[in-house]
């Protein structure tokens, strides 16, 4: 059991290392997902949005690691 | 797996493996460029492994080191295979060719497996950092490509676009980076004034 634990552990470390990362990429997903499949935005607001956010996201999460150094 | 997966839809398929990528490859990117500019130590492989060998020897007088083995190999072996078989999913779902990444990653194993052995020295050399930098863009990519290609964004360009948003990336990490070394260069200056 402790090594299934472990295991799961280690799988979910592959994906999650900073929470708030894994947490803003997600709901940044979920909502460029729920403005195409409810909302119908255009397909190029998508695609930029998705790749803009994920740069800011990145570029938050950096700057809070460095500055916690 | 080949024709289990065959029957789930493709945009499914491309939207799972595309958000997996993303957080896969962001975490790579973020800890790349973190070590790049210092805030993380680079990992040394050469240390890595004298520690893990430390640590094996400490666990086997302890009388439980076949049970430790086992867990070790079994850690080692899950975490490598499901990033190979990740991989091929990601890579071979795109246009059907499962049999052909998994083939491809059969081929990288025995070629890594010959080169390792071939070259074990002067492999600790090689900037492990610039590696997985590199390997953290393009799953970043990739993610970004195949998500949008599961909700039914039009790329422009189709499969080129993603060249540009691997150069997009990259400039945002490298810019990141230079950023980044030149604010704790700021700090360091203002420190010893």
């Amino acid at each position: 059991m402790n090594m299934l634990r472990l295991a799961f552990r280690e799988i979910v470390g592959m994906f999650v290392d900073d929470g708030a990362l894994a947490l803003q990429s997600l709901l940044l997903i979920a909502v460029v997902t729920i403005a195409v499949e409810v909302l119908a935005a255009p397909s190029g607001w998508a695609g930029a949005a998705l790749i803009g956010g994920c740069a800011a996201i990145l570029a938050s999460s950096v700057y809070r690691a460095a500055r916690r150094r | 797996m080949g024709p289990l997966l065959g029957l789930i839809p493709i945009h499914v398929m491309q939207y799972v493996i595309g958000v997996l990528l993303i957080l896969f490859g962001m975490r790579w990117l973020r800890k790349a460029i973190l070590r790049s500019v210092g805030v993380v130590a680079l990992h040394d492989e050469e240390r890595a492994f004298a520690e893990e060998t430390e640590e094996s020897q400490r666990r086997a007088r302890d009388q439980r080191a076949d049970y430790l083995a086992g867990i070790a190999a079994f850690k080692a072996v899950l975490l490598e295979g499901v990033e190979v078989v990740f991989i091929v999913i990601a890579v071979g779902t795109a246009h059907q060719m499962t049999g052909y990444a998994a083939l491809g990653a059969l081929a990288a194993a025995i070629l890594v497996l010959a080169v390792g052995f071939a070259l074990r020295r002067p492999l600790s050399q090689v900037p492990e950092n610039a590696l997985k930098f590199v390997v953290g863009l393009m799953l970043t990519a990739f993610g970004v490509f195949w998500t949008g290609e599961g909700i039914g964004v039009e790329w422009p360009g189709a499969d080129l676009s993603l060249i540009g948003i691997f150069l997009f990336f990259t400039a945002v990490a490298l810019a990141l980076v230079r950023v980044l070394k030149r604010s704790a260069a700021i700090d360091q200056a203002e420190v010893a004034r």
